[in-house]
């Protein structure tokens, strides 16, 4: 038993918030949040070469094979910072699907690609009728006898607007259970019949699309993995991604939590400092409570993704989903009301965090979907 | 990181495991939330379970053996307590304040007479113990202790009241924080004493408590006599002891309070299996679920931030303030525990024990009522959250109590 980070785990950490300081200031995430594309090629090129994207993936396929909980010392400090731009959606949504799913070609084709920054992806996975429920999958793809044509509308496609290529989840078999029937389609946005729209959203410091198909043919290599069997791949690869937002939620939280304490030690009213008040010394207090606890469970969640049995593992990534994000949302609430009405202004970067702490708590399946499949895992 | 045990450790649990199943005494029902009907022969039973817990090498693994200790680690120290809170947590409960704090400060802060004196006898069973901290007009302002002890010779002198003493009327000694200079300031006019409780001129008196039973007493002293060399430390450290040696233990407690949580929640889940709401079992109804998955959670928070903290203490750190929130997790969670349990009960949910259609044997109405005292006792959620917003975020004390200090 050894419940404590490694000396080259808390390198990560500093090296990361160290970069950040430097290269992803209030001022740079305000000005992307503006921004179309949402990034930079040269912040793109400088995760790069500190390796970021090649960590988790394997090295046979030109990456680092590191372990979630490493990549979580980078997640943290990224969430820490609203860092915008492809990354997430490329080396999660993107690079675990295809490691969860893919077979060797496609591992090979991929994978080294994404290791060395050449490439961006994502997954489309949402519809308009889900709801809280990513296995909610209705679109279509029909067999022409040479491969797919898939006709469908997905939404809340993350940075599809930026993407080299598109994980598109849709149904082969009629039917409403996603174990049974769901494909996995590796397309290029830049086909024929694809139309990718950037849809306003709350946070915009990670841009979301939606992402129509139109008679799109694919072929059967393109098939990520075997047909109709997409979704038990793509729930494993789904859990490490729960994970990695629950660690940038934390991250974020981390960083709201540290302004609601430093603005109550310097804003005097009736003669004290705000923070001598038990109302909000008491609500910082929380705060730190929820945020340590969240980590916690956080690390465990994540160590439990390499090392625990499948439903061990399962329940963990949910509980950490449902916690942290929640934490997050509570802490920018909480960091909103201390600050007062310095909180409540454009200039004052607690509203990005806030948006950010929204986005992620209803992405990837929200509290309520994870409490219930907690139980179901539970076979309750 | 790994949170798995190596296979000696895992050994050891399964060993220890075993043993309990085999030296739990006649009869004892680990289901049954009360095994014994009076409050001596619960004490018999700890005593003698003790008692065999010391001759199989099982006690205090991580003290040194000439203190009744085992030499071992923290590490199994976890797995005894955690395993005890699994299987006979009824056992373990009395105790709490004999190991959880008399133990760590004498072992830490005590001569070497007091640790050879008292150690072995708390260690084999001989000996219970009780803490005599609060007084009526000293609750969560601790330091405000107004019992007075005069060195009068080769002893104290100590006159006045305790109260909230739990286990007093079935203790052997109590570890007892009393004012030796009423000129100083008050934080460092207080001295930590040991007081045998059988000494004439104390008296005990059970209050029953919202739940129907006394697990706490009131403590009267009247020119009671205490031998000098039961003083902890030096007169005017009584209240650095009383604070830091608590920390360690803490850890430790955390860690055990989570096994015995994930009963809790086991017990929750059968309860609302069996329990129905409109002919159907509770667990089919969509807004228990979610409360049921969400105090799931919660228990797995206390889990492995517990786990977390044992693990920075055993790689030799000091846990700082931060274990404050460690009570927080559980106290807290606890109360919504035990609430929603009486609503998924419905109009059943106020039945107790005694009645063939009490659930769970009223179990769960006894919870909802002792978790009244969770957020209460050992610091109340608003001294814990003064600790973690002062001693850990560095934010300033109020006026008027920064104001006192000075």
């Amino acid at each position: 038993m050894d419940i404590t980070l490694s000396k080259a785990q808390q390198d990560i950490s500093k090296e990361a918030r160290r970069f950040l300081k430097k290269e992803c200031s209030p001022d740079f995430v305000q000005e992307m949040f503006e921004d179309d594309k949402g990034y930079t090629d040269d912040l793109w090129s400088k995760i790069v070469e500190l390796d970021w994207p090649a960590m988790c993936i394997p090295e046979q396929y030109g990456g680092m094979g590191l372990d979630l909980l490493d990549l979580i010392m980078v997640l943290e400090e990224t969430g820490r910072a609203l860092m915008p731009g492809p990354f997430f959606s490329t080396i999660l949504l993107g690079a675990e699907t295809i490691i969860a799913a893919g077979n060797d070609s496609q591992k090979e084709t991929y994978l080294p690609k994404i290791a060395n920054g050449e490439i961006k992806g994502t997954l489309a996975l949402y519809e308009p009728d889900s709801g809280a429920d990513p296995g909610y999958i209705q679109m279509e793809a029909k067999s022409d006898g040479n491969g797919f044509i898939l006709n469908g509308t997905k939404i809340l496609v993350p940075d599809a607007h930026v993407s080299d290529f598109i994980i598109c989840v849709a149904r082969t078999q009629p039917g409403d259970d996603a174990e049974q029937g769901v494909t996995l389609f590796l397309v290029d946005p830049k086909s024929d019949g694809i139309t990718v729209s950037l849809l306003p959203t709350m946070d915009a410091t990670r841009k979301y699309c939606g992402v129509e198909f139109k008679n799109v043919p694919v072929s059967t290599d393109n098939v990520l993995g075997e047909p109709n069997q997409g979704w038990g791949p793509l729930c494993r690869a789904m859990q490490r991604v729960q994970v990695a937002i629950s660690a940038e939620s934390i991250g974020g939280a981390q960083w709201a939590m540290e302004a609601a304490t430093d603005y109550a030690k310097i804003r005097i009213q009736f003669g004290q400092p705000i923070g001598a008040y038990q109302a909000i010394k008491h609500r910082c207090a929380q705060m730190f409570v929820d945020v340590e606890s969240s980590r916690s469970l956080l690390y465990y969640a994540a160590w439990a993704q390499d090392n625990e049995e499948p439903t061990a593992a399962a329940i963990a990534a949910s509980a950490a989903k449902t916690y942290c994000t929640e934490t997050f949302n509570n802490v920018s609430c909480g960091t909103i009301q201390v600050l007062g009405g310095t909180g409540f202004v454009w200039e004052n970067e607690i509203h990005y965090y806030l948006k950010r702490a929204k986005a992620n708590e209803v992405a990837l399946g929200d509290p309520d979907y994870h409490r219930e499949r907690i139980l179901k895992l539970l076979s309750l | 990181m790994d949170y798995r045990y190596t296979p000696e450790q895992e050994a050891f649990r399964q060993g220890f495991s075993s043993w309990v199943d085999k030296n739990l005494p006649e009869g004892f029902d680990p289901t049954k939330r009360r095994n014994f009907n009076t409050s001596e022969d619960l004490l018999a039973a700890y005593k003698a379970f003790q008692k065999r817990l010391y001759e199989a090498g099982y006690t205090a693994l991580h003290y040194p053996k000439e203190y009744g200790g085992q030499g071992k680690t923290m590490v199994e120290e976890a797995i005894v307590t955690q395993t005890i809170s699994e299987k006979c947590m009824e056992l373990r409960q009395i105790g709490v304040i004999t190991f959880g704090m008399a133990v760590p400060t004498i072992y830490t802060c005590g001569t070497e007479e007091q640790k050879q004196e008292y150690l072995p006898k708390i260690m084999d069973g001989t000996h219970l113990w009780c803490q005599g901290f609060s007084e009526p007009e000293a609750g969560s302002d601790i330091a405000n202790v107004s019992t007075m002890a005069i060195k009068e010779g080769d002893h104290y002198v100590v006159n006045g009241q305790k109260v909230w003493t739990s286990m007093a009327h079935m203790a052997d000694y109590c570890i007892l924080l009393v004012r030796t200079d009423p000129e100083t300031t008050k934080h460092r006019g207080l001295s930590y004493l040991l007081l045998d409780i059988k000494s004439p001129g104390v008296d005990v008196r059970p209050m029953k408590q919202m739940t129907g039973e006394s697990e706490f007493t009131e403590v009267f002293m009247d020119n009671v006599k205490v031998p000098v060399e039961n003083l902890v430390g030096k007169e005017g450290e009584g209240w650095m002891i009383a604070i830091t040696t608590l920390m360690f233990e803490r850890v430790l407690g955390d860690v055990t309070m989570a096994t015995a949580y994930e009963k809790t929640i086991k017990n929750l889940i059968s309860m609302a299996q069996n329990v129905k709401r409109s002919g159907r079992p509770v667990i089919e109804n969509p807004l228990f679920r979610q409360k049921l998955a969400q105090h799931y959670i919660e228990i797995m928070v206390l889990k492995y931030h517990g786990l977390r903290n044992f693990g920075k203490t055993i790689k030799g750190g000091v846990p700082g303030p931060e274990g404050s929130i460690g009570k927080l997790l559980w106290s807290e969670p606890n109360q919504r525990i035990t609430n929603n349990a009486i609503m998924m009960q419905g109009p059943l949910g106020q039945i107790t024990e005694g009645s063939p259609w009490a659930i769970d044997e009223g179990a769960w109405q006894y919870g909802f009522l002792r978790s009244k005292g969770n957020t209460i006792e050992a610091g109340s959620s608003e001294i814990q959250r003064n600790i973690i917003g002062e001693r850990v975020l560095g934010l300033p004390k109020d006026a008027s109590r920064a104001a006192i200090k000075k």
